[in-house]
């Protein structure tokens, strides 16, 4: 009998998995359901030039309808799995039909955290998460004069510094008292909040929302106690994992669905990849990451953990985010308590930030300095040595850094 | 639209229509041509859409940007004609551009 495989989920991590599954050699059935109407795409460019209209919405699909048909993979689109019965083997969907595994791939992403305060669901009041959610959101930065982004994270800056082209007023509300609080070193806080203060983006750190006012639609942001006029709001506080299926399936789950180095869950039958994950990190501690890297690495290793080449997942977590002329690369995994080295100089639009921890490099954090962003992540890798003074050394070029 | 021909590093070409305004790696992808894995989607942020550019055109591509130039200073097997193909946007200058992709690009 041919092994079945399916897929739940049609996202970044599961575009990988099929190709790493047919590149390996399975030669079984495959089958992808997901809950949006569209096939896989890109979510980085939806908060940069999707957003900004530089990129149409065809550009945004992972791969062509061939890939799919050449790889003999099934696709299900717009319908959820809502259900996992681990001892018949089968996953459920919303439209009554139910699909056969001998292996089952978890790679349900994450969904927006929503807020919780009152005027919440009013007109006027957006996430960012998904091509639908964008097509909504652009044609109101057309017709709208002012903005409030609530959570100064990346894709709140993202939005400001696209909302800024778009000529609209742009406040910035943070509960913390930087930004990028969760993803980034104080002094690249420091950093983008002044860039972003040039660029006109009002912010008001430490001020949390309490509502959102209008009669019908979003007039005013309640925050500080005082109300504040937008007619336009972007919530961006952060991202939940769906482990909800797996959860409800008994498997182990903490803010995460739990994966062992290969991949695979508490059910040696179901694996599991993505924004919906959690595992154990290089460094050993457990970690939750929401990148495509990750999706892209952990696909790689679920897939080959299925057709039976387990590889452990050991690569160097790597991320990125575009800001006006700025790009900011980001490797490895930074931890409070790390040594800071500052290589080059803020002012001028172009330095790093490499993370030691014990001598050993451990993150670097570069905005438009590209060979300080590879070769940091290549010393990541290799768990290299550096001298602090070597690494601030701009006199000494990366390549001969170590 | 502009053909663009991509040669495998085993030699297999592919001619296919790429519109204007998309880059060299979204034609590939797009036309599921083998040898560019393209990861982070065209964001100059992984060096995994390594090219060499056909040697007539060398004239007709915009120069590299910074960012481009230090990330390929990365990649394998580099030559004078090496480019991140998601750097390069297709243009009617570019119409029959050739370009050959590398032995791997991890
Ligand atoms: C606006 C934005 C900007 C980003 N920018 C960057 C960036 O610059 N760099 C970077 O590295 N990362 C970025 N990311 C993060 C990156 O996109 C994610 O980490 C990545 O998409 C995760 O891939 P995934 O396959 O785990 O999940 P996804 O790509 O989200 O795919 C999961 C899919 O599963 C579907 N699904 C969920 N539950 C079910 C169900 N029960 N049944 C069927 N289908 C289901 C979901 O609807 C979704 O379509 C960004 C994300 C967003 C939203
Ligand atoms: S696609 Fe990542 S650098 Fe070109």
């Amino acid at each position: 009998m041919t092994e079945r495989i399916v897929i739940i989920g049609a996202g970044q991590a599961a575009v990988q998995a099929i190709a790493t599954l047919r590149a390996e050699g399975f030669a079984g059935s495959l089958t992808v359901v997901g809950d949006e109407a569209f096939p896989p795409y890109q979510r980085p460019p939806l908060s940069k030039a999707y957003l900004s209209g530089a990129m149409d919405r065809e550009r945004l699909f992972l791969k062509p309808d061939a890939f799919y048909a050449e790889a003999k993979c099934e696709l299900i689109l717009g319908v959820a799995a809502t259900a996992i019965d681990r001892t018949a083997r089968f996953v459920a969907l919303a439209d009554g039909r139910s699909l056969a595994y001998d292996k089952l791939l978890i790679a349900t992403g994450s969904r927006v955290r929503e807020i919780r305060v009152p005027g919440a669901k009013l007109p006027g009041v957006h996430y960012l998460r998904t091509i639908a959610d964008v097509d909504a959101l652009r044609p109101a930065f057309k017709t709208s004069k002012s903005i409030a982004i609530v959570g100064g994270g990346y894709i709140g800056l993202e939005v400001a510094a696209v909302a800024r082209k778009y000529d609209l007023t742009v406040t910035v509300f943070e509960a913390l008292d930087r930004v990028m609080a969760r993803a980034v070193s104080p002094i690249l806080s420091d950093f983008y909040e002044r860039v972003h203060r040039e660029a006109g983006v009002e912010f008001k750190l430490n001020t949390g929302v309490e509502a959102f006012e209008g009669g019908g639609k979003l007039e005013a942001v309640r925050a500080g106690g005082k109300s504040h006029p937008f007619d336009l709001a972007l919530v961006g506080i952060g991202i939940m994992p769906n482990p909800g299926l797996a959860e409800a399936a008994g498997l182990s789950c903490q803010d995460g669905i739990i994966v062992d180095r290969f991949c695979a869950t508490s059910d040696p039958a179901v694996f599991a990849a993505g924004d919906c994950t959690r595992h154990h990190g290089r460094d050993g501690n457990e970690i939750r990451l929401e990148c495509v890297q990750n999706a892209i690495d952990q696909a790689k290793h679920a897939a080959l953990a299925m057709v039976g080449k387990p590889t452990p997942y050991s690569e160097v977590p790597w991320f990125w985010s575009d800001q006006y002329d700025l790009k900011l690369q980001i490797a490895g995994l930074i931890q409070p308590g790390d040594v800071q080295v500052l290589r080059g100089d803020p002012a001028a639009r172009k330095f790093a930030v490499f993370h030691l921890r014990d001598g050993v490099v451990a993150a670097v954090e570069a905005v438009n300095a590209a060979p300080e962003y590879i070769v940091g992540r290549k010393l990541i890798g290799e768990g290299a040595r550096v001298a602090p003074e070597r690494l601030a050394d701009t006199a000494i070029p990366m390549k001969n850094i170590s | 639209m502009s053909k663009i021909k991509y040669v495998e590093h085993s030699g297999k070409e592919h001619e296919v229509d790429v519109p204007d305004g998309w880059s060299v790696m979204e034609g590939a992808v797009k036309n599921l041509i083998p040898g560019i894995d393209a990861d982070c989607g065209g964001a100059c942020a992984c060096a995994t859409c390594h090219v060499y550019v056909d040697a007539a055109f060398e004239d007709k591509i915009p120069a590299k940007s910074d960012m481009e130039e230090t990330m390929l200073d990365f990649a394998q097997d580099l030559q004078p004609n090496s480019r991140l193909s998601c750097q390069i946007k297709v243009t009617p200058e570019l119409n029959g551009l050739t370009v050959r992709m590398p032995k791997s690009q991890h």
